[in-house]
């Protein structure tokens, strides 16, 4: 098959090892779309679709968020050095020390990320190559200008002429 | 109207009634009588309200008809209400007395003073392990109820490691359900299995009741209080939701020192509560 996409068939897509791959979004519509298919042997209710209201007022019980309180433990001049550790690791980071973070982290790339996506779409080609098998190499060489496309017909059956 | 608003009182507060509750119903009835119940469109006019003071079945509705333009997007915000605040059907109702606050970007909250706690899903607390009955046990937090503690909400414990917990011990726990319809219940880790504080904690230090409110100031991101304890003496403190504090220091004066310190500036202003801190500054050295 030198068809990079191979149409594959309905009840190929739903088995369980090809489902796994998906995300939750499509998995739900997949879901869905089964549901609909009603048989006459299944009974539904005949009702209109109801969806859910959106709901725009969302409840929160406690302070904590509301305020950005802190953490609970604490130890004052060195008293309990574990607790001196668990506040600094358990308390929200405040804004600017965040900052200084994220400009000390991108100082110490030598390489940016733009220069990164550059290098990886060329190494995506020639990691390409190395795993494709002989005949596809040979049809890949032919053509230089990867505009054209390739059209192989099927190899179909065929039947012995008596 | 009235009704409702005294229904969302006893069912807020898990059977303990605040004795300010019956005042407030009869400056309700006046106010039905003089003007009407309060019905006020949502997010804009909750914004224009913060900081005023409100008082329970104050009502905000959406009334999504006049603010229809064709120039601006119809676009309904997502508004937080956080404790005070309650959602009825499409209308937010105050259901305690006190200050409007906001936060950006949408979270609005009822600033409220009250020594009793009620428990919320999240808030770590510090407890008391009144029982061990079985695999769990029974913790008093200062509730209506006790909470239960299963002994596998530890970190590393299993069905053959149990942890070492006796009766009497302060527990430092988070709630993981806490509605008023179950029994609360505590766990020591977090959702990753890892202790990260929590847990029995050692002795030597002293147990004390406050607000609420010191609290809530004490946990507070740029907290006076808590810098002005900052530079008295080397100390650990456990400040626990449920309006416990416990305090260890170098010497038992100095823990009581600080414990006394704390129940004091409760009811203190800001100018007090430093000039008090300073004598004890001065005084101790």
């Amino acid at each position: 098959m030198a068809n990079d996409s191979v149409k594959l068939s309905k009840n190929l897509l739903r088995m369980k090892f090809m489902q796994r791959g998906l995300d939750a979004e499509t998995k739900k519509q997949l879901e869905e779309d089964e549901k609909r298919i009603i048989s006459d042997e299944h009974w539904y209710l005949d009702l209109p679709e109801l969806k859910a209201k959106e709901n725009l007022i969302i409840e929160e019980r406690s302070f904590v968020p509301c305020e950005d309180l802190k953490y609970g433990r604490m130890s004052f001049k060195g008293f309990n050095p574990e607790v001196e550790k668990l506040m600094a690791l358990m308390n929200p980071r405040d804004e600017e020390e965040k900052q200084e973070e994220e400009e000390v982290s991108r100082m110490q790339t030598d390489v940016t990320d733009e220069e990164m996506a550059l290098r990886y779409e060329s190494l995506v080609g020639s990691m390409k190559k190395k795993f494709v098998k002989k005949r596809e190499r040979a049809a890949m060489e032919e053509d230089l200008n990867q505009n054209v496309e390739e059209t192989n017909t099927k190899k179909a059956f065929l039947k012995p002429q008596d | 109207m009235v009704t409702e608003s005294c229904f969302f009182r006893t069912a807020e507060t898990d059977g303990c009634v605040s004795c300010v509750s019956p005042l407030f119903q009869s400056v309700k009835y006046q106010q039905q009588h003089v003007s009407g119940p309060l019905v006020v469109p949502m997010f804009s006019t909750l914004k224009d309200r913060v900081g005023e003071v409100l008082l329970p079945g104050d009502e905000f509705t959406c009334d999504t008809d006049d603010t229809i333009s064709l120039t601006e997007h119809v676009k309904p915000e997502k508004v937080v209400c956080g404790p005070g605040l309650r959602r009825s059907g499409d209308r937010l109702v105050v259901c305690k007395s006190g200050v409007l606050r906001h936060k950006q970007p949408n979270v609005f909250w009822i600033d409220s003073q009250q020594r009793r706690y009620v428990p919320a899903k999240g808030e770590t607390v510090i407890g008391i392990v009144t029982t061990k009955s079985g695999d769990v046990f029974k913790v008093d937090f200062g509730g209506s109820e006790q909470a239960s503690l299963s002994y596998l909400a530890f970190e590393g414990a299993t069905k053959r490691n149990r942890p070492n917990v006796q009766v009497g011990d302060l527990v430092f726990a988070q709630f993981s359900i806490a509605n008023k319809d179950m029994e609360p219940e505590l766990v020591c880790i977090d959702s990753s299995g890892r202790a990260n504080g929590l847990g029995v904690f050692g002795g030597g230090g002293l147990l004390f009741r406050v607000s609420l409110g010191l609290v809530r100031r004490l946990l507070a991101p740029h907290s006076e209080v808590r810098s002005d304890l900052e530079q008295l003496f080397p100390c650990e403190l456990v400040v626990g939701m449920n309006g416990r504090l416990w305090v260890r220091s170098s010497s038992v004066q100095q823990t009581l020192i600080i414990a006394n310190l704390l129940q004091s500036c409760d009811t203190m202003t800001a100018p007090q509560r430093r000039e008090l801190f300073r004598r004890v500054k001065q005084g101790a050295l």
